[in-house]
């Protein structure tokens, strides 16, 4: 008995012993670090923008998951139509704009312009996403497809039109990096196609291609600018004077709890793409064709982010089987 | 006789040194924040925990973007605006039990815990005391505290906007299911 005692307390003493330097951690968060690896997930980088559009063009960002994206914009008249009108007030061109975030990914929205008495829908995808982690990605690229109509009158009732000839689309990529916590930039190609133009010298196809890039000054508050250079010789028509010029805003995005306002100073009148390189970009920043104008951005959750996420990670535990 | 009972003491205590420690990485982590506009709340279900019932330590570490929100846009402001967590991803606690010789770990039950410790959110490390319970059934044990987090004592900056909307202490709820740790 006292044989068996003692050889039980030498080995367990040896035991401590020779485990003690490996147990001995000085810190228990060490021991903590060491003993789990920080689950290797895929970071997704968030809030590249305030909202989903930059100024007038579109940002690389679409509404969660299961959330409505309600968005009013106003464009008023020239600044320098001076006191007389109010340096543009007087006259406002509104669009409304509903998008919805079937995935974080993938939306689809409808959207109605008084100018040219427009109605759009469209989707859009990010193909790639910017991310950290478990997959590296250094961008994210995202593609736009819209269809618009017309619903005003024929502007030559005289002749026959067709219902086709109201329609034109858009085709846009683009692609948005997250900088630094303030600075994030997006480059994006984009072609319009018009069903109808003025004459048989204008093309229907239309090309462009833009920068965008914003940089907040505080968490709530960031400058933004934007610029589209439109392919020249493609819109030739007289009748469009004056000439189509490139696009160029400049604004600031504020936001408050729900809502993001974006201010901006631009030459387009435009608020989609199908509206930027028609007539509706016809001012000249030099001569002060400036039209004011406001995006008020409101998010509604329709569907519940959270639920959905169990739901997925329930399909995916059905499927796998658990994580470990 | 002496050299006996001095090795089977080191027999005892060589034994208990292996099987103190426990650990969890499913720790919930909850915080409600409540005003007359909103309630919010926000949890984790992924926070790391290790208990040294040999010496009464605790720690925990949390990752803030594991914080799930009702709605997205809490959850992005929450991220980007409030706790910054691309610059400060995790938040730990380290502390000890203060009575941790009255928990029994062989005997089932209920023990009411004192905790005291350093808590590090936002980059900011403040000293706590809470109350707990640690729950002992067979080799299960779970842990349960209730603490209020006044967020201006972690420079966390709640824009003038949604001063109403969000409360200026948020309770935070830690529930946590630990078992032994095989290292």
């Amino acid at each position: 008995m006292l044989r068996l005692l003692l050889t039980c307390s030498l080995l367990s003493t040896f035991i401590m012993f020779t485990y003690v330097p490996a147990m001995a951690q000085d810190d228990l968060l060490d021991l903590l670090d060491s003993t789990v690896d920080d689950p290797e997930t895929i970071d997704y980088t968030f809030a590249t923008f305030k909202t989903t559009r930059v100024i007038t063009s579109r940002s690389i960002e679409t509404p969660a998951a299961g959330e409505m994206q309600f968005l009013i914009a106003h464009r008023f008249g020239r600044v320098n139509g001076g006191w007389r009108d109010f340096f543009g007030l007087d006259q406002a061109n509104i669009r409304m704009d509903f998008e919805y975030g079937i995935t974080d990914f993938w939306s689809v929205g409808w959207g109605r312009s008084n100018v040219f008495k427009q109605w759009d829908g469209y989707t859009r995808v990010k193909f790639l996403r910017q991310s950290t982690g478990k997959r590296k990605m250094p961008i994210t690229a995202e593609a736009l497809a819209s269809v618009a109509m017309t619903s005003g009158n024929w502007v030559n009732p005289d002749r026959r039109n067709y219902i086709s000839s109201r329609a034109s689309y858009v085709f846009q990529l683009m692609v948005a990096r997250k900088f630094t916590r303030n600075l994030s930039a997006q480059i994006m190609g984009t072609m319009l196609h018009k069903n109808l133009v003025t004459s048989r010298q204008d093309k229907n196809d239309i090309f462009m291609v833009g920068a965008g890039a914003r940089y907040l000054l505080t968490g709530s508050f960031g400058l933004t600018m934007e610029y589209h250079y439109l392919i020249p010789d493609r819109i030739v028509s007289p009748i469009d004077a004056p000439k189509t010029d490139h696009s160029f805003s400049i604004g600031f995005d504020l936001e408050t709890g729900g809502h993001v306002f974006q201010i901006m100073a631009t030459n387009n009148l435009g608020m989609t793409e199908h509206q930027y390189f028609t007539s509706a970009t016809t001012g000249q920043w030099l001569k002060g064709d400036i039209h004011l104008g406001f995006n008020v951005n409101r998010v509604f959750t329709i569907a519940d982010y959270e639920k959905m996420k169990q739901k997925k990670e329930a399909r995916r535990l059905k499927k796998e089987g658990p994580k470990d | 006789m002496k050299t006996i009972l001095i090795l089977t003491a080191l027999l005892v205590t060589s034994l208990t040194a292996f099987s103190q420690k426990y650990f969890t990485k499913t720790a919930n982590v909850t915080f409600f924040s409540s005003t007359a506009l909103e309630n919010i709340d926000a949890k984790s279900n992924q926070t790391t925990s290790i208990i040294d019932f040999a010496t009464g330590e605790v720690v925990f570490k949390m990752l803030i973007k594991t914080f799930q929100f009702e709605k997205a846009l809490m959850q992005e402001h929450f991220n980007e605006k409030y706790l910054e967590s691309e610059k400060y991803p995790d938040a730990t606690f380290k502390g000890t039990i203060d009575n941790i010789a009255s928990v029994n770990l062989s005997k089932d039950g209920e023990y009411k815990v004192n905790v005291t410790g350093e808590l590090t959110i936002h980059g900011v490390t403040k000293t706590y005391s809470t109350a707990g319970v640690i729950t002992i059934a067979g080799d299960k044990i779970s842990v349960n505290a209730k603490f209020p987090v006044k967020v201006a004592d972690h420079d966390v900056k709640i824009p003038g906007a949604v001063k109403d909307n969000i409360a200026e202490t948020v309770d935070v709820t830690v529930t946590a299911d630990y078992t032994p740790l095989k290292k």
